[in-house]
Parts: structure tokens; sequence; C-alpha cells
């Protein structure tokens, strides 16, 4: 049976990660490959690295930063952040992604799902999308969730399905930032009209309360998840 | 010496890294004489069936690594690279794969029951079955990392290990020196890595 992926996701800029997580026997807290190699020995079943950076010095800085991380880390990678076209997708897979997320790029070109879907296989496209409910409708917002594009938000995803991605993310921005966990009536709303894989994205509000601060380690939360009766990946 | 095939398809940053991380040198090649130099070969793959046979015919490399295979030099096909070692694919109509195992790749969804997604994408539970070489150091229930809508519709005793996704999937095959495994070892942890391991010392059957 396939396991609940528990997906651990950072934010770096030039190349380091922001809000780095205090781990008492990890030294550098910002450095991409020492915490992803961290999260991957704790029992993280994929990594998420978005590139915050505007500057090209700091996209150079985060695909070296990348390279050296997928030299060392065995799991599968995700990264996004200023994806906008084709030779987005090229320097990032061919830096060690596995897959590529995009969100403003998708919006401002929609074409560019189904072209990279086309030439890197779906598997390695991930639609995110940043969702806020507006007058009791869900809209995604472009620009680091900052911009309302109108558009609401399942007929985007589901379009983004059709156009070939092999998954979406869904970070809802009315629970991010509070402890009051996933939007879970959204969450439903998007599993019923998808048949990808949907990851719930909560990175600044549940993800990092948790992990960023210890609250909750990933073997405890997979503990509590089988005790559930949720398959989980095993501490091999 | 493992010799990666070079044939345009698929991403080998992982791969190449991992072989270097277990301290197995590796070289990334479409070169006939450094695959029949090198001591174990891998195959590599991620796409269509038909597209990467055409690639692999183009230059050749389908005769090399099939002579190669025949003279017991070990063979690991990953992925697509797995499926390629059987004898028919049927992506886009029946479609000749190198035959080094009898058996044909088929669409998942022939066997999955409703409400079962495609791709089969994500950490899955290895159930192995009689004896592996390649398996020797993984446990019962070893989760690894799966992205594949086809399947290799093998001969059991072909099958040393299948994922429960269901209805059994056919994870790892092997017969004599030739090795499959339908997910990603060089994205699978340490289980994965234990797997490159195994494989990296195997010793051709003469």
């Amino acid at each position: 049976m396939l396991t609940k992926r528990i997906i651990p996701c950072l934010d770096v800029r030039d190349g380091r990660v922001v809000k780095g997580v205090r781990f008492a026997d990890l030294a550098d807290v910002a450095s991409p490959a020492g915490l992803a190699a961290y999260y991957s020995s704790a029992g993280a079943d994929e990594l998420v690295f978005y590139d915050i950076t505007a500057s090209a010095e700091g996209r150079r800085l985060f695909t070296e930063a990348l390279r050296e991380t997928a030299s060392q880390v065995f799991i599968p990678l995700t990264v996004g952040g200023g994806v906008n076209g084709l030779a987005d997708f090229d320097r990032l897979l061919k830096s060690g992604a596995d897959k590529v997320s995009v969100n403003t790029g998708a919006i401002a070109d929609p074409t560019l799902i189904s072209r990279a879907a086309d030439r890197y296989g779906s598997q390695c496209v991930v639609l995110s999308a940043d969702v806020k409910l507006v007058d009791g409708a869900y809209h995604v917002f472009a620009k680091g969730g900052r911009v309302d594009t109108g558009m609401e938000a399942i007929e985007w995803l589901r379009q983004g399905e059709r156009a070939g991605a092999g998954e979406v993310v869904v970070n809802s921005i009315d629970t991010d930032g509070v402890k009051g966990g996933f939007d879970l009536p959204l969450l439903k709303k998007v599993c019923e009209a998808l048949t990808i894989p949907v990851v719930a994205s909560a990175d600044a509000g549940l993800a990092a309360s948790v992990f960023h601060f210890g609250t909750v380690s990933i073997a405890e939360l997979k503990r509590e998840m089988r005790a559930c009766g949720i398959p989980v990946r095993t501490e091999e | 010496m493992i010799a990666i095939v070079d044939y345009g398809v698929g991403n080998l940053f992982s791969l190449t890294a991992s072989l270097q991380k277990l301290g197995a040198p590796s070289v990334v090649t479409d070169d006939p004489e450094t695959l029949a130099a090198a001591d174990r070969i891998i195959l590599p793959g991620v796409g269509a069936f038909g597209d990467a046979m055409k690639k692999l015919k183009q230059s050749g490399l389908d005769e090399t690594v099939w002579a190669l295979a025949n003279t017991g030099k070990p063979l690991l096909g990953i992925c697509l690279g797995m499926q390629l070692l059987f004898e028919v694919g049927t992506e886009n109509g029946r479609e000749p794969g190198l035959g080094l195992l009898p058996g044909e790749i088929r669409p998942l969804r022939e066997i999955l029951p409703p409400g079962y997604k495609i791709p089969h994408m994500g950490w899955n539970a290895l159930t192995k079955h009689g004896e592996s070489r390649l398996l020797q150091n993984v446990r019962q229930g070893a989760h690894v990392y799966f992205v594949h809508s086809y399947y290799a519709a093998a001969k059991e005793r072909d099958v040393t290990a299948t994922a429960e996704y269901g209805a059994p999937v056919t994870a790892t095959v092997e017969r004599g020196c030739v090795f499959g495994c339908q997910f990603h070892p060089e994205k699978s942890g340490p289980v994965g890595l234990a797997i490159l391991k195994a494989f990296n010392e195997t010793e051709a059957i003469l």
C-alpha cells in the first residue's frame, strides 16, 4: 500500500535556509544539504526547496546548494520558486531535482504545465497554488499569496491536471501561520475533484511549528499516524 | 567499474551521485567498448517504452546491451530500463523490447481496482519472494520509491519482489545476471543504496 508522505519544506534565500531549524545536534541550520540530510535520516519521505531569491546570483547559489544536496540525500527532491519557463525546469532537473513546482509562472503562462509535462513527463511537474477564501469562493493567489487572480481554485487545479501536472500542492493562505492546521474543507474538495496526488501544505503554520521548533518529531508524527491506521513509511 | 548506458533518456544525476556515495566507480557512456570493458551495466530510463527502444536502436546499443547480458555480465535495469529488458511493450501498440526476460509491459490500469491513482507514485513496501541477490540486504516490508504507469507482466519465477497497490505489482526481477527494479533505488534512501551496493557486488555467472 502506498504510504502517506511527510514532506518538510525549506525556504532558501541566496543558497541558505531561511528560518533555520534549531536542532541541538545540527551545527549549521542554514545549510540546505545539512538540513536535508538531517530530515532524511529523521524519516522525511521527500523534501521541498523553495528558492525565494530574486537575483541572478541568488539563483546560482540555490542551484549550487541543490547540486550539493542531491549528491548526498537520496530521497525525492521537489524544487520551486521563480520557475517561469522550460529553461528553469532544465536547470533544476539537471542539478538534481526530481520534480519542479510551478505557481505564479503557470498563472502567467498556463501552457508552461503542458510544455513541461511533454518534455520531462508529468511525474516532474508539480502545480502549487496559494488559495484563500474570498467572499465564499476559493481564489488562487499569485506572487507568494499577495495578488488575487480572481480565478476559482478548484477549476484552476483541474485545468492543471488536464494540462499534465503530476501532482498538486495546495497551500491555504487562510490557515497559513496559525496552528489551527490544514483547511480540511478545501482539501476535501480538491481531492474529490482531482485524480492526481494532492499534497496539503501548511509550511509556515503547521509544519514550521511542528518540525522547526521540535514540538513533534517526524518519527512521533508517523507513530501517531500509524496508530490511526494511516500507512506510513517505517524507519529502515 | 559500472557503466551507465547513456542514450539520452532520463536524469542520471541521482544515480551517479548514489554510486559515488557507495564508492562504486561509474561512467556514463554510449561507447560499446567502454560497456564491454565494464564489470557491470546499468540501463536507466524514464519516459515512453517505444521512444526509449528507438533511441537504443538508433545507436545500436540495443544489440550491445543484449550481447553483453548474454555473456553473463551483470545488468540492472531501473524503472523504464527494467521494462526494456522484457520482450514486448504495449504503450503505443506492441513494440519489441530487448527480450532478455520473458513477458510484456502492460498498463497498470488493467490490474488496478477503481479508485487507485495512476501513476503509482510514492513509497511502497516490498514483499519479497524467494532468493534474490539484489535484495539480500533488504528486509521484508522495506519501502522504496515508485513512479510508473505500466508494469511488467513477468514470469512468476523471475519476480523477486512485488508491491501491493490494489494488486501485486512487479517491483524487482532477477534471472541469472539480469536484474531489474521498477522503483528508483537512487531515490529510495538507505534501502535503495543497499540494493545498488548489492548490485555492485554481484559477480558474473558464466
